[in-house]
């Protein structure tokens, strides 16, 4: 982990929900959803179809407007701001500038018909740099580190394998150096070495750049390879929350029983 | 309180919700402490509760009732009611864990394996690499594995790097979980001189070791396991 | 038979209100596009309906109007617009470029500076400078609304990382009074120089997209580049073939079928009028490698 940029922040949380919920009419998708997440700390949010986890992150993200409580970030002035009183300047600003957001389906998160260097390019670009040669340097430099051959620079993601556009999300997400970054069950729908190693590209930049994040998931192995904590979600509730090892491996609750079981052994 | 660890009373069950609920109570009444620079060995027959303690003591079990003490950057802090941020941060800084199976995490060399700790905490990879290179070739673990993920070696070796991973740090305080079952007489006894140096060091150490040699070599207290089963 | 009579060029009188009212907001907010309700005009769509919409909401009697298109007086669409305003106006039109009031274009600035009091009026066919990149209309509105203009610099970045420069060569994006990014219709990029702080009123019209925009007299008008691939106009190597003209875009014309051409200048009155003054060039000239410079 990288010694943290700014230690009297730390102890700050940088994220906090207050009994978020939100129903479509009379059907409840979330409900009573606390917790505060830490700069560095990695929570992932698991459940099964239906459970209310996208509906959270949408809401964590100020994608969606909650019908009952808050969302909280703290602002790299260090500023506690509610998500709902930003104007939508500001939260767009925020989204392209301190947070980040890996789709499941990557073609969501990047522009399929503009070349791999544009794609990570971009939100620099938007945040005004303006000199081609260090926007390119910067987007090689990004390439190398999502394991991306660096010859693909000028090729548009239509060319690429979903493996590649999802580690080229990655890099575009994170060239401006987020604090924090939601993925929405990064590995769904890839190979199962393709997932390897995406997940161990993604648990090495976590903890190089101290990333705090927020990752929605079906699969207990991603939680554990890259949590330090976990909400087990049923119904549109937290039934059990606590330190990922903790929570699968001395499971409280019959809910949560049930999905560590039925994890296929090794 | 010097100790830097003092359990009261910690007690654990588990409810086998599956099962149709059935409860297996694991301990009742634990108590014991250990002072800087001692090992404390837990004894007892097998399924008596003495990995689950262990556990118990890291913050991988969570505990149904009494205290957890540790010493922890100075003050004392109740890991049984802890907040998960505050256990990750003991983790960090004051207790290392060496369980009975490595469970690394998968296609990481060998060596990085037993880097992380030390990288986690600040130090240079490259420092941290070195470090972890001597403690390996003390552990005999020739050079040419280094580079591989531990999941292909053979038992005793995934156990010395497990050894390794958890000697690393200075962390003043170390759980042992069967730390030499797989390892030969050289082996074990390059382990048990490990252990004799942390001691030296001011580490507190609390260990589950069923070889009665070696327990003798490394322990200054025993403590009977037995004496906290709960009721069945 | 009695000819139908049309109001004075061609439009009633409240629709003329409606696209002057949407003119003043043009020009009260530089280079934003304005909706306008745009009417059925006697051309088709892509035609020009915009400009002449336009300039039937401003053209006075006393005007003395211009129609040029791709720089040229004399053909066919600049003939039927004139005639068409000459039919419905009755206003006198000239080709001269320093006689005109109101100029109606397609495609390209004239050479001769404008001074205060003239007007030009663009035809323009897509309005949007980041249609191509992002399709959608809600999308584009927001980003012109919050200044978000990252994505025209990927359109840029894109040609760089392509052809090695920025290849766009008409239609190049310009950012208007420092805040909204504007396309100035496919003029050459030749022309764009010619936008920044110019005496003359600027208008432009676009009739299939329902839009007016506008530059006022005196505003900046900044070409979108990268520090370190700055935008260079793009002049020609040779003078005009007819009047030698050095500083001014060139057509090219292909004079037989073994290859032979000349390159003469596209503003017609520009030329014409040189010629008249005594400037020569050499006609029929071997072709020349066209580079770019400052």
């Amino acid at each position: 982990m990288v010694e943290s940029k700014n230690p009297a922040q730390d102890d700050q949380p940088l994220l906090v929900a207050e009994n978020l919920a939100k129903n479509y009419g009379r059907l409840t998708a979330c409900r009573d959803v606390s917790f505060a997440l830490y700069p560095s700390e990695v929570l992932a949010v698991v459940g099964e179809s239906g459970s209310g986890k996208s509906t959270l992150l949408q809401l964590l993200s100020a994608q969606l407007a909650p019908s009952a409580g808050r969302v909280s970030y703290r602002m790299r002035d260090g500023v506690l701001r509610d998500l709902a009183a930003l104007g939508e300047a500001e939260r767009r600003f925020l989204f392209r500038t301190d947070w980040g957001f890996v789709h499941q389906d990557p073609a969501q998160g990047l522009r399929m018909a503009v070349s791999a260097g544009a794609n990570v390019g971009e939100r620099l670009m938007a945040v005004g740099w303006n000199h081609y040669g260090r926007i390119r340097d910067t987007a090689s430099s990004w390439l190398e580190r999502v394991e991306i051959d660096v010859d693909r620079i000028d090729d548009a993601p239509r060319t690429y394998s979903g493996g590649m556009r999802q580690r080229l999300q990655i890099a575009r997400n994170l060239v401006t150096e987020p604090r924090l970054v939601f993925m929405d069950e990064p590995t769904g729908g890839l190979d199962v070495s393709v997932q390897a190693r995406l997940l161990d590209l993604m648990r090495n930049l976590v903890s190089e750049l101290g990333l705090a994040a927020i990752v929605v998931t079906h699969d207990l192995a991603v939680a554990r390879l890259l949590s330090h904590r976990v909400m087990v979600m049923k119904g549109g509730r937290v039934i059990e929350t606590g330190l990922t090892d903790q929570v699968l491996d001395d499971p409280r609750e019959p809910y949560t029983q049930l999905l560590v079981s039925s994890i296929l052994p090794a | 309180m010097t100790a830097m660890i003092d359990i009261s009373n910690a007690e654990k069950t588990f409810t086998m919700h599956l099962q149709g609920g059935i409860e297996l109570p694991v301990v009742r009444g634990v108590s014991f402490h250990v002072e800087p620079g001692e090992c404390v060995v837990l004894s007892g027959p097998s399924g008596a509760g003495k990995s689950s303690i262990l556990k118990m003591i890291f913050g991988n079990y969570r505990c149904d009732g009494g205290r957890i003490g540790i010493r922890h950057q100075g003050t004392v802090i109740d890991l049984a009611t802890a907040e998960p941020r505050q256990v990750l941060s003991v983790r960090r800084s004051t207790i290392g864990y060496v369980s009975q199976f490595l469970r690394a995490v998968p296609r990481v060399a060998t060596l990085d394996v037993v880097a992380e700790p030390l990288i986690v905490n600040g130090t240079a990879r490259a420092e941290a690499r070195e470090k972890a290179g001597a403690l390996l070739r003390r552990l005999n673990i020739p050079e040419r594995l280094w580079a591989l993920p531990p999941s292909t070696f053979s038992g005793g070796e995934q156990q010395r790097v497990n050894i390794a991973r958890g000697f690393i740090s200075d962390l003043p305080i170390l759980l042992l979980d069967e730390p030499t079952a797989s390892l030969d007489a050289a082996n074990g006894a390059v382990v048990v001189e490990l252990i004799n140096q942390k001691k030296c060091q001011g580490v507190a150490m609390v260990a589950i070791v069923h070889d009665d040699e070696i327990r003798h070599l490394i322990a200054d207290r025993i403590v009977d396991v037995t004496s906290f089963a709960a009721a069945a | 038979m009695n000819a139908p009579a049309y109001n004075f060029a061609y439009l009633d009188e409240q629709t003329k209100r409606m696209i002057r009212r949407a003119i003043l907001k043009a020009i009260a907010i530089p280079g934003y596009q304005v909706p306008f309700a745009s009417r059925e005009m006697p051309m088709p769509y892509g035609w020009g309906t915009g400009g002449v919409q336009v300039t039937a909401a401003i053209l006075g009697p006393e005007d003395v109007l211009k129609v040029i298109d791709q720089g040229s007086d004399d053909t066919t669409n600049a003939i039927s617009i004139r005639k068409f305003f000459g039919k419905t106006a009755g206003v006198a039109t000239t080709t001269s470029t320093a006689d005109a009031t109101v100029i109606q274009t397609r495609h390209r600035i004239p050479e001769a500076p404008l001074h205060g009091g003239q007007i030009l009026v663009y035809q323009v066919p897509i309005p949007e400078p980041l249609r191509f990149l992002e399709p959608r209309e809600t999308e584009t509105r927001r980003m012109h609304a919050l200044g978000e203009y990252g994505l025209m610099h990927v359109k840029l970045y894109e040609d760089i990382a392509r052809f090695g420069h920025i290849a766009t060569s008409y239609a190049y994006p310009v950012k208007v009074n420092a805040r909204y990014v504007m396309d100035p219709s496919p003029t050459p990029k030749f022309d764009n120089p010619k936008m920044d702080n110019c005496p003359a009123l600027q208008l432009f019209g676009a009739g299939r997209e329902k839009r007016i925009y506008a530059i006022p007299p005196h505003t900046t008008v900044v070409s979108l580049d990268f520090e370190d691939h700055p935008f260079t106009r793009y002049r020609f190597d040779a003078p005009c073939a007819l009047c030698g003209a050095d500083d001014s875009y060139l057509d090219e014309i292909v004079t037989d079928d073994k290859g032979g051409r000349m390159f003469v200048c596209s503003d017609t009155d520009y030329c014409e009028s040189r010629q008249a003054a005594g400037h020569r060039g050499s006609e029929s000239v071997a072709p020349h490698k066209e580079r770019a410079h400052g």
